[in-house]
């Protein structure tokens, strides 16, 4: 059989790599956020102004942060894949998607209970939560077209031209939202303390730092489980112990 | 003018760039006029659309007034959903997509050409009865004009970015549905800019800023969308 | 001519065919032959640059097909399983359109003497939703007497073509490869061309 091994190594070789991986970004990911909550619930002080519903911050700003840049890498990887023909890189595309989502819907969610006390609303259309929604739309859109198309390289290249095409117009999304929110004198949740204590702003980093070793984490297994089931009638993938056991 | 010579001996010329344009056109108003109701339900559905929102809110004049322009703009996008189906399906089922993709010239531009049949049969008919919906709703005479100039700039924006929606979804299942919700949430500048303007009008603001930018991303649209619409062919029909 | 390399094709994870290779010069005529499922249209349309070989690659007059992009798509015609015509419009309209994508643009004159050459003589007007599927295939294959193609691709031609379709057909590709044309087909009914040696493809 004339295999074009040079393509297929990429994943076989990636398949045992990124196991070795996981545990490395896995464990700090945990320990990290543990103290990173830690400290945002226990030594962090109290806001002035919002008293203890600020802490919420500790999680809704680097879900906010993470779920814009996992859409960019996404765009990126996706269009990596396309122009290059790169499987690896598609797949990574296709494994970082539901991690962005969830994201996106953690930003959603916790914005959503941070406007209660602050507002007296569950939802305010500020500009950034509203952005935030259209992100979740987005991500949601490309996952139901690439697991609506049955051909991997089909679903491959149509998600890729479609992360392209919403990477392009996140920034005009995001501006034509903002122009909107302030001809209408919207609501706009912003951490009014003037300066942050040096804590808060350690538990914030923490947190997001435990957040991005997370996505690592957990990409890295999607990326498995989707070369396992792309690879699944290939030699190397029936030989694993795992697959045999 | 190159002659193509061929098997019957009959001499044909060579159809340039915007000969094929015109062709592709002519060639889709020609079969929406064999089969008028497709266009026709687009315009109902659309009238329908907006007529339902007084029922659904209350008769106030001065309600209404204020909604009007989102009304009319949620509904010109949902309608022009509802038509994106058929901008490729039909050929795609009949082998017509195929060897619109064997043409020997530019497949954006093709894609271009039924683009515009596309806004010239779901896009126009709806620019040239929002006016009449817009006095359900009590709007301004002024306001109805800018109405009209948002929705010519912005229609064509919908179809356009739609057409790439429409390519990637083609001969999926559940396509319909999916289409929308790709092509949707591409949309929501237009809404902004275009209800904006109308909305400027109506405050007695200036309605430059929004036209401006409407038209900035009718051109960004107009120099990218064929493209990636007629890479999304490829991909779809692999 | 054309000239084909070590070709491999898969349909999603199902590899097709491999190491596949041939060349196609002018005057001559190629039969692709297989089992059902044996990749026959995917070469083809592998041919067509629909799809992208996962190996190998495609040359026209030596250079890749993928590179030449719109100069080769003028120099070839495709007919595969679809008609790609219009039931609403007339075999006339229809032949136009199929034309001009192809380049085209074809006089009345042209457009009615191959369709009557095709024997649709008085149909050239009716909607071809009126017509039978073998009067609707003859529509289609009007498309090869008005092109200016070299290359035929077809992609089962005689489906549903009675006795006399089939003779006809013979009598076009003799005419063409006389010219110096080349076709490459399938079919799985007999189909001789007189005083021409049909190449054989296999596939398996």
């Amino acid at each position: 059989m004339a295999i074009n091994w040079f393509k297929y190594s990429a994943p076989t070789a990636f398949y045992g790599l990124a196991g070795k991986m996981i545990p490395w970004f896995a464990v700090p990911a945990a320990v990290l956020f543990m103290v990173g909550m830690y400290i945002g619930f226990f030594v962090a002080p109290t806001d002035a102004i919002q008293s203890e519903a600020y802490r919420i911050i500790f999680i809704h700003v680097p879900a906010s942060i993470l779920s814009m840049f996992i859409y960019l890498i996404m765009a990126g990887y996706a269009a990596l894949g396309l122009i290059f023909n790169t499987r690896l890189s598609s797949m990574m595309a296709t494994a970082l998607a539901p991690t962005g989502a969830l994201f996106a819907f953690i930003s959603l969610w916790t914005g959503a209970l941070w406007g209660k006390p602050m507002w007296g609303a569950w939802w305010v259309w500020d500009a950034r939560l509203t952005s935030e929604l259209i992100l979740l739309f987005l991500y949601l859109g490309f996952i139901a077209l690439q697991s609506s198309i049955e051909d991997p390289r089909r679903a491959d290249r149509a998600g890729a031209l479609l992360a392209i095409v919403g990477s392009v117009n996140v920034p005009i999304i995001y501006f034509s939202v903002k122009w909107w929110n302030t001809l209408h004198q919207g609501a706009t949740i912003k951490f009014t303390g003037t300066s942050m204590h040096v804590a808060m702003q350690q538990a914030m980093f923490i947190m997001l730092l435990a957040c991005w070793l997370y996505v690592i984490a957990v990409t890295l297994a999607r990326v498995r489980s989707i070369i396992l089931e792309r690879e699944r009638n290939t030699q190397w993938v029936n030989e694993l112990k795992e697959v045999r056991s | 003018m190159t002659r193509c010579a061929n098997a019957t001996g009959a001499v044909t010329s060579k159809l340039s760039l915007f000969g094929l344009f015109g062709l592709v056109i002519r060639r889709d108003l020609l079969l929406a006029m064999r089969r008028r109701a497709d266009v026709l339900t687009t315009l109902v559905f659309f009238v329908m659309v907006v007529s339902l929102f007084p029922l659904g809110v209350g008769p106030e004049m001065d309600m209404l007034r204020k909604m009007a322009p989102g009304v009319v703009w949620v509904a010109a996008l949902l309608a022009s959903m509802l038509s994106l189906g058929r901008m490729f399906s039909a050929d795609y089922l009949d082998g017509t997509l195929e060897q619109m993709l064997l043409a020997p010239q530019s497949l954006s531009m093709l894609v271009l050409g039924k683009i515009v049949a596309h806004w010239m049969l779901s896009g126009l008919p709806l620019v040239l009865i929002a006016p009449v919906l817009g006095l359900q709703f009590d709007m301004p005479a002024q306001a109805l004009w800018v109405l009209i100039l948002v929705l010519l700039l912005g229609t064509p924006i919908l179809s356009m970015i739609g057409a790439i929606g429409a390519a990637l979804t083609l001969g999926l299942r559940g396509g319909g549905v999916l289409v929308s919700l790709l092509v949707l949430p591409l949309c929501i500048p237009v809404l902004i800019f275009g209800t904006g303007a109308v909305e400027a009008v109506n405050t007695g603001m200036t309605i430059v800023p929004h036209v401006a930018l409407l038209g900035a991303l009718l051109l960004l649209a107009l120099v990218f969308t064929p493209w990636v619409t007629a890479q999304a062919l490829r991909i779809s029909m692999e | 001519m054309l000239e084909v390399s070590n070709l491999a094709c898969a349909r999603g994870d199902h590899q097709l065919f491999s190491g596949l290779s041939f060349s196609l010069e002018a005057g001559e005529l190629m039969q692709v032959q297989g089992e059902n499922g044996s990749g026959k249209t995917s070469l083809l349309r592998t041919l067509c640059g629909f799809m992208q070989p996962i190996a190998g690659e495609i040359r026209w007059r030596g250079q890749n097909i993928h590179e030449l992009d719109e100069s080769y798509y003028a120099e070839m015609v495709y007919l595969g399983h679809l008609n790609a015509i219009k039931d609403e419009l007339n075999a006339l309209e229809n032949l136009h359109i199929s034309a001009g994508l192809s380049g085209c643009a074809v006089d009345e004159q042209a457009a009615l003497s191959a369709l009557r050459r095709m024997g649709l003589r008085r149909r050239e007007h009716l909607p071809v939703k009126v017509l039978s599927q073998g009067q609707r295939r003859r529509v289609a294959l009007s498309r090869l007497l008005v092109g200016n193609a070299h290359l035929w691709i077809l992609d089962e031609p005689l489906t549903a073509l009675d006795v006399g379709a089939v003779g006809l057909m013979q009598e076009l590709i003799g005419e063409h490869l006389s010219k110096g044309g080349m076709v490459i087909f399938t079919t799985h009914q007999p189909l001789q061309v007189a005083g021409v040696q049909t190449r054989q493809l296999v596939l398996s």
